[in-house]
């Protein structure tokens, strides 16, 4: 598999990347010659394999129980504060490149 | 007092000890980062007016006679992608260059629960991206052994202040191996926790499924006493273990003789230089010398590990960094144009190239017609990893390994050659992926006096026995 200048622009597009012309140029190449060294990957056979998305489903719990009983410790009521007051606005609002002191401000998104 | 030996135990006893105080052994380091960190490069912020007061309030304490907490007054320094409350926080990159975070790290937290005196925040990679500390928006750091390497990465900052006797001890984050290599490349003690067992709230996020925080410091002992403090479970990180924390320190100084270590022939192939496979082979003799069981053993997938980890880490990392758009914190781009606009030249001015190469390469195995192929094949080899991993430790208690195929490199050796620089982590992240935990150990060093590493890899919840065998290596050492 090759990765194209197109697929370069998808892709940026996608992670919302605009991407200078010489860095689509040189992410081109690093890409394909970091998928070239991954490709190594399909040497092996994972037919019946498993997929592991992380690791804290297998250690660190009681092996007896199955599925979202073995992560049973980890829920619990609701309750209205939660485990943590919710910031006050002004200081969920202290680190905003831009407020109006109630909501964070953005370029307009519709144009009329 | 000397600060080049200073361990956590020989700091606090003279504060408890009123040999002298939190505040002026505080004064002490900042004169000594005021000397040699412009060199080094090891700090982004100092947090003066936070320590001294944490310093004060130790001092009261051990003027009253009353006990010490068990890192009371001692000196320490946390990777910048750790959130201090207050204390700007910006993980290396350009993005979050003003952020100062509202709340703190669980692990920060906790550390000055135990008395730490948070002397401020050490530079690292950006977004913990990369293996030699070049990749951090504001300033590389230089190794303290020799200035013109590379202090390795991404918690290069950390390695390198407790290196340069410029912080008793640090906490990292280690994704793929950024506490244990630069732990390596600049001599001290580097300790990846198993996952789950450290919280990982308050951790400005890379790859959540990888990230680890754990402790740099001079000694195995003193890794021992961080881990303590920082380990169990939080509520406020759900992945955060339900499991008991041993006291690892009382543990230590059992004997080691009858342990089984394991020595993996994929980890002394080729790419191992020649001298670091010397020290880590002499390594491994003093462990049986001490009485250890030495046992060859495969672990047979570990070269499609870099291939799989690239795949893992840079498909999370490409999810986890979307949220720096420019609306809620950190750096905004000016100019015209829509929100869309916006959100793209704050994302393009924002982020270092490296950061942009993995979040670019995380979409595209992400991406419709190509999910499979990548993103699921290495979830499934990754299986086949830890796998691995469970087979050999049904036969060995713990596995060495050397930390890194090398030596420091110098600065600019590998910036151009983005695979070259991920091999350099080629026997770090197959820990990260079956989330065992790891220990780096300083070992000898080269001809040209450059520090060398062995790893310590032990089973899944199981730091006691790496740190009794780090322990026990160092002693005899």
């Amino acid at each position: 598999m090759k990765v194209t200048e197109k697929d370069v622009a998808y892709v940026a597009d996608l992670a919302n990347l605009e991407l200078t012309v010489e860095e689509r140029v040189c992410m081109l190449q690093d890409l394909n010659s970091i998928l070239q060294h991954i490709d190594s990957l399909n040497e092996l056979d994972t037919a019946g394999v498993q997929p592991m998305a992380q690791v804290s489903d297998r250690y660190g719990m009681d092996e007896s129980k199955q599925g979202s009983e073995r992560f049973a410790y980890a829920s619990r009521e609701d309750i209205l504060e939660g485990l943590r007051k919710s910031l006050p606005h002004d200081v969920a609002l202290q680190n905003a490149p831009d407020s109006d002191g109630i909501f964070f401000k953005v370029p307009k998104v519709i144009e009329r | 007092m000397d600060l080049s030996r200073l361990t956590i135990d020989a700091a606090r006893s003279a504060i408890q000890e009123r040999k002298t105080t939190a505040v002026s052994l505080a004064e002490a380091m900042y004169d000594r980062i005021e000397r040699d960190d412009p060199t080094v490069g090891a700090f982004l912020t100092l947090s003066k007016e936070r320590a001294l007061a944490k310093a004060s309030e130790m001092d009261a304490l051990a003027a009253k006679g009353e006990k010490l907490p068990p890192l009371g007054g001692v000196p320490v320094g946390i990777k910048d992608v750790l959130v201090t409350k207050g204390a700007r926080s910006t993980a290396g990159s350009k993005i979050l260059g003003n952020y100062m975070p509202p709340y703190d790290c669980t692990a920060v937290a906790r550390l000055e629960a135990a008395g730490a005196v948070v002397l401020g925040k050490m530079n690292c990679d950006e977004f913990a991206m990369g293996s030699s500390n070049e990749n951090s928006a504001w300033k590389p750091v230089h190794n303290p052994r020799d200035l013109s390497r590379v202090p390795g990465g991404s918690s290069g900052g950390s390695a390198a202040a407790v290196a340069a006797d410029m912080a008793v001890a640090t906490l990292g984050s280690d994704t793929g191996g950024s506490i244990r290599q630069p732990a390596s490349f600049c001599g001290v003690v580097g300790l990846k926790p198993t996952y789950g067992r450290v919280s990982r709230y308050g951790l400005i996020a890379f790859a959540s499924s990888l990230d680890h925080i754990g402790p740099l410091t001079k000694t195995a002992k003193d890794a021992a006493i961080v881990l303590r403090m920082i380990a169990g479970r939080d509520p406020m990180d759900s992945t955060s273990a339900e499991m008991p924390v041993p006291d690892y320190v009382a543990e230590l100084e059992k004997p080691i003789s009858g342990l089984k270590i394991g020595v993996a022939k994929e980890y002394f192939g080729e790419g191992l230089d020649g001298e670091v496979r010397k020290s880590v082979e002499a390594a491994i003799q003093k462990l049986a010398d001490l009485g250890c069981e030495i046992i060859k053993l495969s672990l047979p997938h570990t070269k499609y590990a870099v291939p799989t980890y690239y795949i893992v880490a840079t498909a999370e990392a490409s999810s986890n960094l979307a949220r720096f758009d420019g609306v809620r914190y950190g750096y905004r781009a000016d100019g015209p144009g829509s929100l869309s606009e916006m959100y793209r030249r704050t994302r393009d001015r924002g982020f270092g190239t490296e950061v942009k190469r993995r979040i670019m390469l995380g979409t595209y195995v992400l991406s419709a017609g190509y999910y499979d192929a990548y993103y699921l094949k290495a979830q499934k080899v990754r299986t086949l990893l830890t796998r691995d991993f469970d087979q050999a430790f049904k036969q060995v208690d713990v596995i060495v390994t050397p930390t890194s195929p090398t030596a420091a490199f110098k600065l600019g050796e590998k910036v151009n050659d983005p695979v070259a620089m991920y091999l350099a982590d080629i026997y770090t992240v197959t820990a990260n992926l079956a989330g065992i935990p790891g220990i780096s150990m300083p070992c000898g060093q080269t001809r040209e006096k450059l520090p060398i590493g062995m790893q310590v890899l032990g089973k899944h919840f199981d730091e006691t026995t790496i740190l009794r065998v780090a322990h026990a290596y160092e002693n005899a050492a």
